[in-house]
């Protein structure tokens, strides 16, 4: 003895059941709550303006001499003379390599050895226990010593990004390399791959995204090493124009290389991320 | 293609914080070629480390095993492994997974071109019995859990293993997605043809898969009691409310409990 199912056999049409998704200021504000494209881009431009703000009524304020803090405008201005006349593409250009050189020596180094010691225990022995005393020895006080071994040439600079970067970046990649899953090399092996087949076809690839990103975190520290080695010795350069600003008392010029070294910055933390979606497309999902 | 293990008073102890913890302790199993064996016992019995030990994926302290009569060295292409989870590669799609064993040395033996696509072939046959054809361009972090174990499955299918090596690999699973796969996998044991050693915590899974339960017992970790299942290979869903199959499933439970060593007064020994 069954019981037929009760439809619904009201003719009158049931009223819709109310709206369950969360609005306006409710989602927004959640918990980890999400933002429309117009709310993030309203959020995002204030975030630049609010700062911007603040620092044009501090100028205009009087607190502080207009000589100590120039108005954005005065700095803008002054960012276009540096361009057309006391020869930016130049200064940034130098800087622009020797970060590069750095940094891509200290990548080149870096790189295999984090692999070797994330992969090879008795690597990971030998080379940890210097690279972690070394690594809190302050990068800038090596200046001297670089200076006295390698003069104030474009070595001494490129010694001290190397020195600022390399070691943190062994231990760094050391770890991104030893977080890959064991169950996923044992799978390898299980599958017949020899030690070369696993270090290549498994642990580089799995480990490639926290590479990049490693990489992309110590650029950051290239270009405050480099800052430091131009505002010590150099004839050119964004830190050098930075130091010869300050001689000549020109603060908004010293503010119009600040703000442009943290542009470029993040143009290239962009081009990077850019980048790590391109390769890595199946990172971070799910 | 099947090939049969003989375990020989297998033994392998684990130094815990200084306390010596012996895993397993002379362990002797004998299972033959084209056989569907499950290990179950309490947690911490050795089931795991046995699996691994036949895998060559670790090393015994004594005994050896032997693998279709010849002294294993470590892990060979003729013993596949599919863990619970984590174990796919996640910068390959599904078809990438499931090819990944082609283009390692090991299984790069002078292929024909005909046999070739022969390979090919086969990797989509082994998507089409999992169910995976529509899903074989998709990264594993797309799948559904019990999607994924089946890639994994398919993967170590794919270079035609002897011995098919399962550590709980549903384990993560729901219980009606489990039941799906229990089928998919007796049709892979019928299919394939390879010796299977299946290791659960479900004892229900145990019977219904096994043509031998093999129950462990911990602390040291042995083998207590090996059950045979009455049942033909051919098995149906409903065959779990047999009174015969209920009955066995009960007896086995039973035990465990008793080798638990938890709760229980009276242990046994
Ligand atoms: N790599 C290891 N290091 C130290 N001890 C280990 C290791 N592997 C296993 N053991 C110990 O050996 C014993 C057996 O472990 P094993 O993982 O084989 O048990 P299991 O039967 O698979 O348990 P579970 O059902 O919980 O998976 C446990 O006491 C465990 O602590
Ligand atoms: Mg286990």
């Amino acid at each position: 003895m069954t019981l037929p199912i009760e439809h619904n056999v009201s003719d009158t049409p049931l009223a819709p059941p109310p709206r369950r998704r969360r609005r306006g200021v409710d989602r927004l504000w959640a918990i980890r709550g999400k933002s429309s494209k117009t709310e993030f881009a309203v959020f995002a431009i204030a975030g630049l303006l609010v700062p911007l703000a603040g620092w044009m009524a501090l100028s205009h304020s009087g607190i502080l001499p207009k000589l100590f803090m120039p108005d954005p405008i005065r700095v803008i201005a002054r960012f276009w003379v540096w361009i057309t006349r006391e020869g930016f593409g130049q200064d940034m250009q130098v800087s622009l390599l020797r970060v590069s050189m750095g940094f891509l020596l200290a990548l080149l180094l870096a790189l295999p050895l984090g692999l070797l010691a994330g992969t090879f225990r008795p690597v990971q022995v030998f080379l940890e226990p210097v690279l972690d005393f070394i690594r809190y020895m302050p990068a800038v006080a090596f200046i001297p010593l670089v200076m006295l071994w390698f003069g104030i040439g474009e070595t001494a600079k490129m010694a001290i990004i190397f020195i600022g970067t390399f070691f943190q970046m062994v231990l760094m990649m050391g770890d991104d390399v030893r977080r890959v899953a064991m169950t996923q090399i044992e799978a390898a092996q299980t599958m017949g791959a020899n030690r070369r087949e696993v270090i290549w076809q498994v642990i580089f690839p799995a480990a490639a995204p926290a590479l990049l990103t490693t990489a992309r975190v110590t650029l950051g520290w290239a270009w405050t090493y480099l800052v430091v080695a131009e505002l010590v010795s150099a004839n050119d350069g964004l830190g050098y124009a930075i130091l010869k600003a300050q001689r000549f008392l020109q603060t908004d010029k010293i503010f119009a290389g600040i703000i442009v070294i943290g542009l470029i910055g993040l143009v290239q933390d962009q081009l990077l991320r850019w980048l790590h979606n391109r390769l890595f497309p199946w990172h971070g999902r799910g | 293609m099947s090939r049969s293990i003989t375990i020989k008073d297998i033994s392998r102890s684990f130094d815990l914080g200084g306390r010596t913890v012996l895993a397993l302790d002379r362990v002797n199993l004998n299972i033959a070629a084209g056989e569907f064996v499950t290990l179950v016992g309490a947690s911490g019995c050795g089931k795991s480390t046995l699996l691994r030990l036949i895998a060559g994926l670790d090393e015994p302290d004594l005994g050896m095993i032997e693998v279709a009569g010849v002294e294993i060295e470590g892990p060979g292409v003729d013993r596949a492994m599919v863990f619970q989870n984590y174990s796919l590669f996640p910068w390959l799609s599904v078809l990438g997974n499931v090819l990944f064993s082609r283009r390692l040395v090991a299984n790069r033996y002078d292929l024909t071109a005909s046999e070739r696509d022969g390979e090919t072939a086969r990797a989509s046959s082994l998507l089409d019995l999992m169910g995976l054809t529509r899903v074989q361009d998709a990264y594993p972090d797309q799948l559904s859990g019990g999607m994924r174990q089946r890639v994994a499955i398919a993967r170590a299918l794919m270079s035609r293993p002897a011995i098919l090596l399962m550590d709980e690999p549903f384990g993560a699973l729901d219980a009606q997605t489990r039941e799906v796969m229990h089928d998919l996998i007796l049709d892979v044991f019928a299919k394939e043809k390879s010796t299977i050693v299946f290791v659960t915590h479900d004892v229900e899974e145990a019977v219904y898969l096994g043509q031998r339960v093999v129950l462990m017992a911990p602390q040291p970790g042995r083998i207590d009691t090996v059950y045979e299942v009455p049942f033909e290979s051919q098995r149906l869903p409903d065959l779990r409310l047999e009174p015969e199959f209920l009955h066995l499933k009960r007896a086995v439970m039973q035990r465990i409990r008793e080798t638990s060593g938890v709760g229980n007064v009276a242990a046994a020994h």
